[in-house]
């Protein structure tokens, strides 16, 4: 007997809503299918009215997570743009920004995996250690999510000596952590009994599906922006691509684990190699019309963003792909001939961040379960049809 | 007088609301352990240390709104935690912690209890197999089969190694097993293999970590219990803690020689040592991730029977070899 299970848009598996309506044969995924459109902001379209700079800010809240990622790739572009380079010292302190987003990502990721798997303790412990690196970004920037610290042209804040120290001391304490959840995450019985083997995506369907990140570095591919198109510094870091060969979520997870070690040694070198000089440099208030192509190595994978200027303080497009987006087709391919059971670990393995990727709305009808997708101006058209037999509700009243 | 006394078992102690605290403070005990594993603080607000936290919910929850679906069997839905709290609390009065003395015994404590208390110990399973198929919820149904399908894991290895110190014993009663174990220590020492794998299909009848699948949050939501709420989910809750006091109780008293010494000393003993078992059973709790349904299976036929097997043959040969 088979029968369709509606797994989201709410669930305690995921975190945001996102809708896999899998087709089930008694335990084994026959079918899955994805529906989106449950979180669209129109981040794009308000970008468009926006200058240069308060895009800055914009970027930072298209992701919670990787608040960073977005806005240095918008920054990147934008500098590409209006032909400024930003000074040394700027460049590093926003590598090690973007290191340390890094590393409490992945940690974010390993407690979250740890829970989907129902190992509490992991989670808990892991989450505990990532305190520490949000404390660092927060000695840095003065705030643990949005770090705000990008600026067109360089960085908005400096590091002092004692800052650095109290980084590399934390750092240590890190790494001896990471260490031992790579042998707990690796060793640990029932947890292995739970990675091992699932969500399998082959080297050449990984490829073909155009997974990025960990995903792909799991399945054998050794890409990353960072190596292949070396932006910022990263071309002066010495650093390995960690890759896995087993294809399966044991293989993401430890992949990710070693991309925390990679990070720290990188964000070792960086405090140790710091060049002195300004942070920034002064950023026109106009870009002339051009379009460019940014690409950035987030914690998830590769994120796209295209922008397109037409001279005035405003941009004229701009559009965001997060890797997320990209990962979707892999995750389908994945789920396939899985077990219910693995759901929720298959998915978290991509990392999702379903508020990065949405992009359009699709409405269901609740009672004929029928799907369009509508656009802003039909939708609006449809509300106001719908409201004009309503009579209007009273306000409340005090008292209640 | 007689029946003053048994109305006073009934009620007081060790009946119900000896139960409904006690397995309260279990609840409270192995939340607190599992907290403090966790490197977390657990309940702190409710009583000294959080310890009144789990009344709390339960008094809570028995005023929340309580809904039945639609669709569901509503005579079953509404009768079965109340059924399933019963039965468990039967389960209670069998266990020797105010029946041991021997040349007297009660009522509850006979020859072949310990296979009676076993079978009371199977039903909550169904309880919860027919919980989740009665509300007709997905999540539920699949919780429902994935209770049975536990089921034919873990049963026969826990029969099979609750049985085997009977065996050595040549003994069914309860009170006479623990009574030999508190005769002959040493031989108890031979029960530890058994005791280990006891304690793991413990763990998975009562659906804790690594074996909380039927009601896998990240996977099924709610589970079998996905429908239910307000008094229904209170009592199922109640049920689960007094599932777990007897479960504990029923290991203390086969492998860890019973509750001797009257009415206080009795209960200190059986407090002690329940609350041994359940810090054993955090400890699996708090190491562990939750395996696959597939998995329980295999690791219980490939593994926990063939083992409870072997120590029941090691106990049937050193049996003869003492007599």
């Amino acid at each position: 007997m088979s029968f369709q299970i509606p797994i989201g848009p709410q669930h305690p598996a995921l975190k945001e809503p996102i809708g896999v309506r899998v087709t089930v044969d008694g335990e084994i995924i026959r079918e899955a299918d994805l529906r989106l459109g449950y979180n669209h902001r129109g981040v794009e379209k308000l970008a468009e009215q926006k200058t240069w700079t308060q895009n800055i800010y914009l970027m930072e809240r298209i992701c919670g997570i990787c608040s960073h990622s977005h806005a240095t790739c918008y920054v990147q572009g934008v500098e590409k743009l209006m032909e400024i380079e930003p000074p040394k010292r700027g460049l590093y302190i926003r590598i090690l920004v973007s290191e340390l987003e890094r590393v409490h990502s992945h940690l974010l990721w390993l407690g979250v995996a740890g829970h989907e798997a129902g190992f509490d303790s992991f989670f808990m412990y892991v989450w505990r250690d990532r305190e520490i690196v949000m404390d660092i970004l927060e000695t840095i920037s003065g705030n643990r999510v949005h770090y705000a610290i990008n600026a067109i042209g360089g960085v908005r804040r400096d590091l002092d000596e004692l800052q650095i120290k109290h980084i590399l001391d934390s750092l240590e304490v890190l790494r001896q952590r990471s260490t031992y959840y790579q042998k707990l995450g690796t060793t640990e019985p029932s947890f292995v009994a739970r990675l091992a083997g699932v969500g399998y995506l082959s080297r050449e369907d990984a490829i073909e599906l155009c997974a990025v990140g960990p995903t792909l570095r799991a399945s054998g591919v050794p890409m990353d922006v960072r190596k292949d198109d070396p932006y910022a510094v990263y071309d002066e870091v010495p650093f390995e691509v960690c890759t896995a060969d087993s294809c399966d979520v044991l293989g993401r997870t430890v992949v990710r684990i070693k991309e925390l070690l990679q990070s720290y040694n990188i964000i070792e070198f960086l405090l140790k190699n710091l060049p002195t000089g300004p942070i920034s440099v002064r950023a026109p208030r106009r870009a002339k019309p051009n379009e460019v192509i940014s690409r950035y190595e987030a914690p998830r994978g590769e994120n796209i963003h295209y922008i397109k200027s037409n001279g005035s303080d405003k941009p004229e497009r701009l559009k965001v792909r997060a890797p997320t987006l990209a990962n979707y087709a892999a995750t389908i391919k994945m789920l396939k001939n899985g077990f219910i059971a693995d759901v929720p670990l298959i998915f978290a393995a991509i990392d999702p961040c379903i508020c990065c990727a949405e992009r359009s709305v699709a409405i269901v009808d609740a009672r004929t379960a029928q799907e369009r997708i509508v656009t802003m101006s039909s939708l609006r058209e449809l509300s106001l049809k719908t409201a004009k037999h309503q009579t209007r509700k009273r306000e409340a009243e005090w008292p209640l | 007088m007689a029946t003053l006394r048994t109305l006073c078992y009934l009620i007081l102690y060790p009946g119900l609301l000896f139960i409904f605290f006690y397995s309260t403070f279990a609840e409270w005990y192995d939340r607190k352990l599992y907290a403090r594993l966790q490197n977390r603080m657990g309940p702190t607000h409710t009583g000294r240390a959080g310890v009144l936290q789990p009344i709390a919910d339960f008094i809570k929850l028995m005023s929340k709104e309580d809904v039945v679906p639609e669709r569901a069997d509503r005579g079953m839905f509404r009768a079965l935690p109340a059924f399933g709290l019963a039965i468990v609390s039967a389960g209670m009065l069998l266990l020797p912690v105010w029946n041991y003395s021997l040349s007297n015994p009660s009522a509850t404590s006979f020859s072949g209890d310990i296979v009676v208390l076993l079978y009371i110990l199977s039903l909550p399973t169904f309880i919860f197999f027919l919980a989740g198929w009665s509300s007709t919820n997905l999540f539920s149904t699949v919780g429902a089969t994935r209770v049975l399908t536990m089921l034919f894991g873990y049963e026969v290895p826990l029969f099979l190694t609750v049985l085997t110190p009977a065996v050595l014993a040549s003994s069914w009663r309860l009170a006479e097993i623990a009574a030999f174990y508190r005769h002959h220590p040493g031989l108890a020492l031979l029960n530890i293999p058994a005791f280990i794998i006891a304690l793991i299909c413990v763990q998975a009848k009562l659906e804790r970590t690594p074996f909380d699948i039927p009601h896998a949050e990240t996977e099924i939501v709610g589970g079998t219990f996905t429908e239910y709420s307000g008094k229904k989910l209170a009592l199922f809750r109640l049920m689960m803690d007094v599932e777990l006091v007897v479960a504990a109780g029923l290991l203390a008293t086969v492998f860890l020689g019973g509750f001797p010494g009257g009415l206080l000393p009795g209960l200190i003993n059986f407090i002690i040592k329940t609350l041994l078992v359940i810090f054993l059973l955090s400890l699996l709790r708090a190491t562990t991730s939750r395996i696959r349904v597939d998995q329980v299976i295999s690791l219980s036929w490939r593994y926990l029977a063939p083992l409870a097997v072997i120590q029941l043959l090691v106990i049937i040969f050193i049996k003869g070899l003492i007599s």
